[in-house]
């Protein structure tokens, strides 16, 4: 009963749902917030929550251990890009006390199918990404900062994100403390 | 009236393009953000409408690129048949376990163990039994929005009775 024809490639249509998933959510968002600086904010949260819950998937299947440098969290961050999202975006610019480095993408899954009206110039269409680095690391008790600092959405040659080290957060903080 | 769905594939390996938990944990912000922002009805039930309309349009995007290199589909059982088999099974990782109809405009896709139920409960479990709808509302879209770019208009609901398989009711209308 099969039928003759190209096999859909399991792997292409998921990166797809995940894609267009990812942006019904955009466009949901910007139909429910008036403000786009609000969209940014949801979406950063959203990946916040995704975050704090992926990096356990990262430590299970990469059996890494604590980092020695912001160096090697530099490394594992990459490598979690490799394995979640499949692309391999280039370490750069580190700040001259290596407390900060940019993360450069040629690609990115997220932006396949989009283009943004003139209208949305304040839209940081992908802002889930530092959510979910911020949330990630949070994890393991370090508190980054993260942002875009070039989109390829906004005719940049490509896309880089920003990350800074701000302080370890330290072990044992009860439960509910927030 | 009845077709038993016997071949499956086997499970692709896992490296390059997005990975499948990013979908899932995708869709159960999501969900989280849906129901945060939408109350509920008169009778306690959640508002879940636009989990399925984002489905929808989804559903409504994939598929056309999807079927962009296949031949025409013979008529509207061999489209269900496709979405029982290799679109699902693309989504979702394994082909939808049994298909009925009543050659009326009326199938039941019934998926033994719902991927995105699959964790929430094991077999027999009812504790999650109450939001499992939750789970579903985004799948009926984007069932009901394949179907209707490739020319079916339906109407999709699912039903649970035990966790993690579910039904899908697709109702064709006839015009």
């Amino acid at each position: 009963m099969s039928r003759t024809g190209t096999k859909l490639d399991a792997k292409k249509v998921n990166s797809e749902l995940f894609t267009l998933t990812y942006g019904s959510i955009v466009a949901q968002l910007l139909q429910d917030y008036e403000n786009v600086e609000d969209v940014n904010k949801q979406l950063e949260r959203m990946g916040y929550n995704i975050g704090i819950r992926l990096i356990e998937d990262f430590l299970a299947r990469t059996g890494s251990g604590r980092c020695y440098d912001f160096k090697d969290t530099a490394e594992k961050i990459q490598s979690g890009f490799k394995i979640f999202l499949g692309i391999t975006p280039s370490i750069t610019n580190w700040s001259p006390a290596g407390d900060e480095f940019s993360l450069c993408f040629e690609t990115n899954p997220l932006t396949e199918f989009v283009e943004l009206p003139d209208n949305y110039s304040n839209l940081k269409y992908c802002n889930m990404l530092p959510g979910v680095l911020r949330g990630a690391c949070e994890m393991v008790q370090m508190e980054i900062a993260c942002w875009f600092v070039q989109d390829q959405l906004k005719n940049d040659n490509l896309t880089e994100l920003r990350v800074k080290f701000v302080k370890r957060l330290e072990d044992a903080i009860p439960a509910g403390e927030d | 009236m009845k077709q038993q769905i016997i071949d499956s594939k086997a499970n692709p390996s896992s490296t390059g393009e997005a990975d499948d938990c990013l979908f899932e944990y995708l869709h159960a912000e999501l969900v989280n953000y849906v129901l945060s922002r939408s109350s509920n009805t008169a009778e306690g039930e959640e508002e879940l409408s636009r989990l399925e309309y984002m489905g929808f349009s989804v559903g409504y995007r994939i598929i056309e690129r999807l079927t962009r290199e296949w031949s025409r589909f013979k008529d509207e059982l061999d489209m269900i048949k496709f979405i029982c088999t290799d679109f699902w099974s693309s989504l979702y990782h394994k082909q939808i376990d049994n298909l009925r109809t009543n050659h009326h405009g009326v199938y039941v896709l019934q998926d033994n163990a719902f991927r995105l139920l699959d964790k929430v409960g094991t077999s027999n479990s009812k504790q999650y039994l109450k939001e499992s709808p939750r789970l579903l509302a985004f799948t009926c879209g984007l069932l009901r929005g394949s179907l209707a770019n490739l020319g079916i208009i339906s109407t999709v609901t699912a039903e649970t009775t035990t966790l993690p398989s579910c039904k899908f009711h697709v109702q064709v209308q006839k015009i």
